[in-house]
């Protein structure tokens, strides 16, 4: 799974249902099935994340797999090996499914070609986040049963985001509308042709829209000035109550994390109980995941299985 | 690997008629069935009735059975590993990729490891070009010290020791100031200056921006790089007099100043590359780092403008841009590939989609490839005319055949063109009179009569 591009609504809706099958099984006291049993996952970060690494280790463990988390700070990657010999050299461990994070787009797909185990698409440079869209998604459909119809606005720093593309690619594909908000020099060219309505400012950005999804400002990935200051963003782009009024009445408000809080999103709307479902996408997180693994590497030849 | 590199054949002596051939000849803008004789590796005479009853006594024929012959390419922007990176290209390997592609003059860039900065640099292609005695071999001057875009570097001395024409390869000069005096200081001298015009903070990204640069989640380098630097160097053309030639134009705005600019009667003259004619940014989907490339590969529109181009003339010539790169380099993460095609052994046949297409004549098509890129750097190649050098091509337009990377000459395989349906094949090229490559299916009938 390298990305929701291309995807069919059916492949989409079948993993949504599967991961609805876990929530209740992870809320329970008795959280863990023999699913994968005998099947090995590794965990191949390249860039630093502790909330997706851990998600997809606690989907794995929960059902019955190996994991085996590489850490790159320690591995011979930092000794001038090549991403496809790191590639090979765990191939050849024979994995069932490789789950990889990399600071490059496209760096997955290149090590899916060298490998002939499942490979997971965990976050690639600018490219894809497929599992952060899918536990969106999941999340927005238990909260307003449906994603058909919806009007959704991404917010912030939409050039750097993979989460931003993967939800553009996923919520049209499931028939959302989907609108980009943020300042001109964070929209990458031509995001019109994929479909978006594009706004430069947070009050018509916002008018009516029913799910407010908020991007992390991610200032690692800027090479130069894009905005003048982060109060001059926050003040702009930054999500509050005043910019939420435009929004329908029970908009929820979702960020993909880690948050920075004052810079693109104000703590009481973070935190705000009635609107906010941001710990409920890290839980979806799992069953998303938990999903993905059962439809890759579960050995249940479904219709699912398609995804892979 | 279907022919044979003829090495250390003799120089050319005595006559040797090429007759029964499809004579292109560009400088007279025409094409007819006719003759070539060459005498002690010159043409001695052509045209269309010479030996039409069949070649004297005496002196050796070659049937070329209808094929075309033409001017050998004169291919003005290659670059090998030789110094520095010997394991992607010698320029040994690289005068064989070119003797299989029809080429028998090749001007070579100086962005090497050391650079081409100094007069000692130049001497030593010349002296390797000796040794090999394949195609011809020409080099570049650095237009600055160590192509760092900052000093002059020195002109003079290098154009004694034979630089054709001086540049800073894939680098673009973006002190308008160090542009002005170098253009101004060639003048002196009336050398030619051979710019990429990409506006260098502006250019930063990994391909083309648009909708497939975001969909990829890959920077973007906007066409509007090119534009506005070939705006700028016609200004200082304009200011200086210098004599200006734009490589690797890729953008149809380009196009369309660099025509004006034309029109004012200034002094500027360009080329493009087969990627940019014959390629569009859909060629680098799935992070296909083969299709990375500088400038990157751009829209449709814009390839579509590329070739009117070609076709008005606007864009003189055409070049290779050779520039091997190994699997080390491409078989990474896009960002982190190195950008770079090899395209000796493709070019001709490439560009000959230009004459299948009906966009070009191949009189015209041979103005690109041969006469324009010789007549701009003054090398005495790439025309049919008596006396001049019997540098020639003779290929089958109609061979079909596949690229296929296996089968390259060159040392490495980073093709964009790989797999590609093509038509057109040399059958052999020729070398001051001396035949280089010979094409498996090619036997030349040497009957002397």
């Amino acid at each position: 799974m390298l990305g929701i591009e291309g995807l069919s609504p059916e492949t989409i809706s079948g993993l949504l249902d599967l991961s609805e099958s876990y929530i209740d099984q992870n809320r329970s006291l008795d959280k863990r099935r023999d699913l994968l049993s005998g099947r090995t996952v590794i965990n191949l970060f390249f860039e630093n994340s502790t909330r997706t690494r851990t998600s997809f280790e606690v989907a794995a463990k929960r059902l019955g797999a190996d994991v085996i988390n590489m850490d790159v700070t320690t591995s011979s990657v930092k000794k001038g090996e090549t991403l496809l010999d790191t590639a090979m050299t765990l191939n050849a461990m024979r994995p069932d499914a490789i789950v990889v994070r990399h600071s490059e787009s496209g760096a997955v797909n290149l090590l899916s070609q060298k490998v002939n185990c499942t490979v997971i698409n965990a976050g690639d440079g600018q490219h894809e986040h497929p599992t952060q869209a899918l536990l969106d998604a999941l999340t927005i459909r238990r909260r307003r049963g449906r994603l058909q119809g919806l009007l959704v606005a991404i917010c912030g720093d939409i050039m750097h985001s993979r989460v931003a593309r993967s939800n553009i690619h996923l919520l049209q594909i499931m028939g959302a509308r989907v609108r980009v908000v943020g300042p001109p020099t964070l929209m990458p060219t031509d995001i019109d042709r994929l479909g978006v309505e594009v706004h430069y400012n947070m009050r018509t950005g916002l008018k009516d829209v029913d799910i407010v999804m908020m991007l992390r400002l991610q200032t690692e990935r800027m090479q130069g000035s894009f905005v003048p200051s982060i109060s001059e963003y926050f003040r702009f782009f930054g999500l509050d109550h005043e910019k939420l009024k435009v929004a329908k009445p029970d908009a929820l408000i979702m960020h993909p994390g880690p948050m920075n809080r004052g810079v693109e999103i104000d703590s009481e709307v973070a935190d705000d109980l009635d609107r906010s479902v941001i710990h409920e996408q890290v839980e979806m997180g799992v069953a998303v995941r938990m999903a993905c693994l059962e439809a890759l590497i579960g050995g249940r030849r479904n219709a699912i299985g398609a995804a892979a | 690997m279907s022919g044979d590199i003829l090495r250390g054949a003799p120089p050319h002596a005595g006559s040797t008629a090429y007759i029964n051939a499809r004579i292109i000849d560009p400088t007279g803008d025409s094409e007819y069935d006719g003759a070539v004789l060459i005498s002690d590796g010159k043409i001695a005479d052509f045209g269309p009735n010479l030996f039409a009853s069949g070649a004297p006594y005496g002196i050796q024929s070659v049937d070329c059975h209808g094929h075309y012959l033409a001017p050998g390419l004169v291919d003005a922007r290659v670059h090998t590993g030789e110094p520095g990176e010997e394991h992607k290209e010698t320029l040994e390997s690289a005068a064989v990729a070119a003797a299989v592609g029809g080429i028998t003059s090749m001007v070579l860039l100086p962005d090497n490891e050391p650079p081409f900065d100094d007069a000692s640099l130049i001497e030593f292609v010349a002296r390797r070009a000796r040794q090999i005695k394949l195609t011809n071999m020409y080099a570049y001057g650095a237009l600055t010290v160590g192509l760092e875009g900052k000093e002059l570097a020195e002109m003079g001395l290098m154009a004694e020791a034979g630089a054709v024409a001086f540049t800073d390869a894939d680098h673009a000069v973006g002190n308008a100031q160090v542009l002005r005096r170098a253009l101004y200081y060639a003048k002196g001298f009336d050398a030619l200056v051979v710019h990429l015009p990409q506006e260098p903070t502006l250019s930063g990204g990994h391909m083309t921006s648009g909708e497939m640069a975001t969909r990829l989640g890959l920077s973007g380098n906007p066409p509007l790089a090119e534009v506005m630097m070939v705006e700028r160097d016609i200004r200082l053309v304009e200011m200086t007099g210098g004599r200006l030639h734009l490589t690797k134009i890729s953008t149809a705005e380009s196009v369309k100043v660099i025509a004006a600019a034309k029109a004012r009667g200034l002094k500027i003259t360009c080329d493009t590359a087969p990627p940019y004619f014959a390629l569009n940014d859909l060629a680098v989907g799935d992070y296909r780092t083969f299709g990375k490339l500088v400038p990157p590969l751009r829209s449709e529109k814009d390839r579509e403008a590329i070739v009117e181009g070609l076709k008005s003339g606007v864009i003189d010539a055409i070049v290779s841009d050779h520039r091997p790169q190994d699997q080390d380099s491409k078989r990474v993460p896009f960002a982190q590939a190195e950008p770079g095609g090899i395209g000796l052994e493709t070019l001709l046949p490439v560009s000959l989609e230009l004459a299948h297409n009906k966009q070009l004549s191949l009189a015209r098509l041979f103005q690109r490839l041969s006469a324009t890129p010789a007549g701009l750097l003054g090398l005495p190649g790439g025309k049919l005319a008596k006396g001049a050098p019997a540098d020639l091509v003779l290929f089958d337009a109609d061979f079909a055949w596949k690229i296929d990377r296996v089968d390259f000459w060159s040392k490495t395989k980073n093709s964009p063109f790989d797999e590609r349906p093509v038509q057109g094949r040399v059958m052999a090229t020729i070398v001051g009179g001396r035949t280089i490559y010979r094409h498996d299916s090619f036997t030349p009938a040497a009957a002397a009569a």
